[in-house]
């Protein structure tokens, strides 16, 4: 106690000032509390309910919600929905992200208007998402739509294709919209990394004879590792809550093809009978999903790292 | 090896004017289908505008497609969620750099450790809790959550931690301004590059946000941008293709117009995302 004491009268120049410290974060620390940590809570509680439709009573109903949703094939397929089209757009935004930044970063080759294609390319992330799932829409609109008529002329149909009856094609109009909206992200991204690593670790793989693929490969792909990381696990948190392009592109139809996981949580609490119990719990299944994926690609790529510079 | 150097070359260049082409022609196809009548557009492609701009317009407003409206309602919006997300996370960073304060660990691994939280899984307790306070159909629950902006506070931390003169702080105190005065006058003031990077892709993320507005508003005079462009999917629009382009183009112009004037500051402030980590 007394030597606390004395610690603080040392101190105190800092400790008079401590107080305001205190007094700057209390604005955040209560909207955190607020509209963060409680409503996390909040939600997780309601997916130990019952509640539905206008109710404000609740009744606790333990694990019943969990072994009922886990049952359920329309969250089921919801849930493989939403890895086949994050996985359908994302393996080909990193490769062709990959390839970018590797072409605009090479010295040897340069690219004219190299930052006016990065604005290009990036354009289409910055635009409303709600206004692109409209707009493709209608560009791939039956039977009148631009890509159905351009693909007439051409002869690669011979009549106009519905394009939005089909699963498969539903499927990849919405990874490609996706795809389209972030690749360009990614490959800033993965640029800014490149131009960060060392440049004489690449004059010295040179001077030793090593080839442009060699060095892409055993020099620029390790050091990217902790970037394609970040780029992973950001992508793969926010393509568990796709929601914006498949909603308004059809609903999710047809067939609930592109019903993901987002639209099952929107559907079971506002549409219907209102299952808000439903929602809840499906919301914390995908948290849950999120966060054992992300911890597990974390440590898959740390051993790695570890075994490389051992 | 000329040669090599040669097609290399022609093959970066023919990919790299392809996606340029796959970038913009949506927006070709959707500027020029504006100005076009419901006819031409079902007759056949083109790449050449047409005249019916005014009359697609008139089509457009006169089915209750409240454009102007749904403009204000968004920057409004997004202007006061940003102002909030910009003060309260200088704020904070200010405090977590330049005082030294019990609890100051626990609060910075938190914020770390919310970075990660999806927000969006949040939403159903969220939704909940303000249909309990009264505050559905209201710009609050839109515009308050910017208090706590974890993803700010942390960028402006760094900001401040690489960039901030601590000495011009001990300065004003000695000539006897009070720590707001000094947070106001000295800190806000330094760290305004931070601020402007951080609320460009603020605001943006706010103008473009559809599913928690969705949830909330229900009154059609309160629909955000976003909100107002899924009326253009409903049956009073069916057949005109026209005025559906020209509603889509009005909601994209805005951020297009931003863009220009912006995007090699927005496209540093993407790739200064990455390298943060």
């Amino acid at each position: 106690m007394e030597l606390t004491k004395s610690k603080k009268k040392r101190k105190g120049g800092i400790a008079n000032y401590s107080k305001y410290g205190q007094m700057f974060a209390i604005p955040f620390i209560i909207g955190f509390l607020l509209f963060q940590l409680y409503p996390i809570i909040y939600t997780i509680t309601l997916s130990f309910t019952d509640l539905a439709g206008w109710e404000t009573e609740l009744n606790f109903v333990g694990f019943k919600n969990y072994i009922h949703i886990l049952h359920n094939d329309h969250f089921l397929r919801a849930l493989k929905n939403t890895w086949i089209i994050w996985g359908m757009n994302f393996i080909p935004q990193l490769l062709v992200a990959l390839i970018l930044a590797k072409w605009f970063t090479d010295n040897a080759v340069k690219i004219k208007g190299e930052g006016m294609f990065k604005a290009i390319f990036y354009l289409p992330n910055i635009i409303t998402a709600a206004s692109l799932a409209i707009l493709f829409n209608s560009l791939f609109g039956f039977p009148h739509g631009p890509i159905n008529q351009i693909l007439i002329h051409f002869d690669v149909l011979q009549e106009p294709f519905e394009f939005f009856r089909s699963k498969p094609g539903t499927r990849i109009i919405v990874a490609f919209i996706q795809f389209w909206r972030w690749y360009g992200s990614t490959f800033i991204i993965l640029c800014a990394g490149i131009m960060g690593i060392n440049p004489s670790l690449f004059e010295a793989a040179k001077i030793d004879g090593a080839s442009d693929w060699k060095i892409f490969t055993n020099i620029t792909l390790p050091l990217l590792k902790p970037i394609t990381l970040y780029i992973l696990i950001t992508s793969l948190v926010g393509g568990m809550q796709m929601f914006d392009i498949p909603f308004l592109l059809t609903g999710g139809g047809p067939d609930y093809a592109v019903e993901t996981g987002m639209i099952y949580v929107y559907n079971q609490a506002f549409t219907g009978n209102r299952n808000f119990f439903m929602s809840a719990t499906a919301s914390v299944v995908l948290l849950l999903i999120i966060m054992v994926f992300s911890a597990l690609i974390y440590y898959v790529m740390n051993k790695d790292k570890r075994k490389v510079s051992r | 090896m000329k040669n090599r150097k040669f097609i290399k070359k022609a093959i970066k260049y023919f990919v790299s004017i392809i996606l340029f082409i796959l970038s913009v022609i949506p927006f070709w196809i959707l500027a020029v289908n504006a100005t076009r009548s419901t006819e031409q557009i079902q007759q056949g492609f083109s790449m050449i505008p047409s005249h019916f701009i005014s009359f697609n317009y008139e089509v457009l407003t006169g089915r209750g497609f409240g454009f102007y409206r749904g403009f204000a309602n968004s920057m409004f919006i997004s202007t006061s969620f940003t102002l909030v997300v910009l003060y309260f996370s200088a704020m904070t960073a200010y405090a977590l750099v330049v005082y030294e304060f019990k609890g100051k660990k626990v609060l910075f691994s938190i914020i770390a450790f919310v970075l990660m939280v999806p927000a969006q899984l949040s939403l159903i307790g969220f939704y909940k809790m303000m249909l309990n306070a009264g505050l559905t159909d209201s710009y609050i629950p839109l515009i308050l959550p910017g208090l706590a902006s974890p993803a700010t506070v942390f960028f402006m931390r760094q900001y401040l931690l690489s960039s901030f003169p601590i000495t011009l702080v001990q300065a004003a105190r000695i000539d006897g301004a009070t720590e707001l005065s000094i947070f106001h006058k000295i800190g806000l003031p330094l760290m305004k590059p931070g601020l402007a990077t951080m609320g460009i892709f603020t605001f943006v993320g706010s103008w473009n946000n559809l599913i928690v507005p969705l949830m909330l508003i229900s009154t059609e005079d309160k629909y955000t941008l976003p909100m107002l462009v899924q009326l253009l999917k409903a049956d009073i629009y069916r057949t005109e293709y026209g005025s559906i382009y020209l509603g889509v183009a009005m909601t994209i112009l805005p951020l297009v117009l931003v863009y220009a004037a912006f995007s090699k500051f927005i496209i540093a402030g993407v790739a200064l995302g990455g390298v943060k980590e």
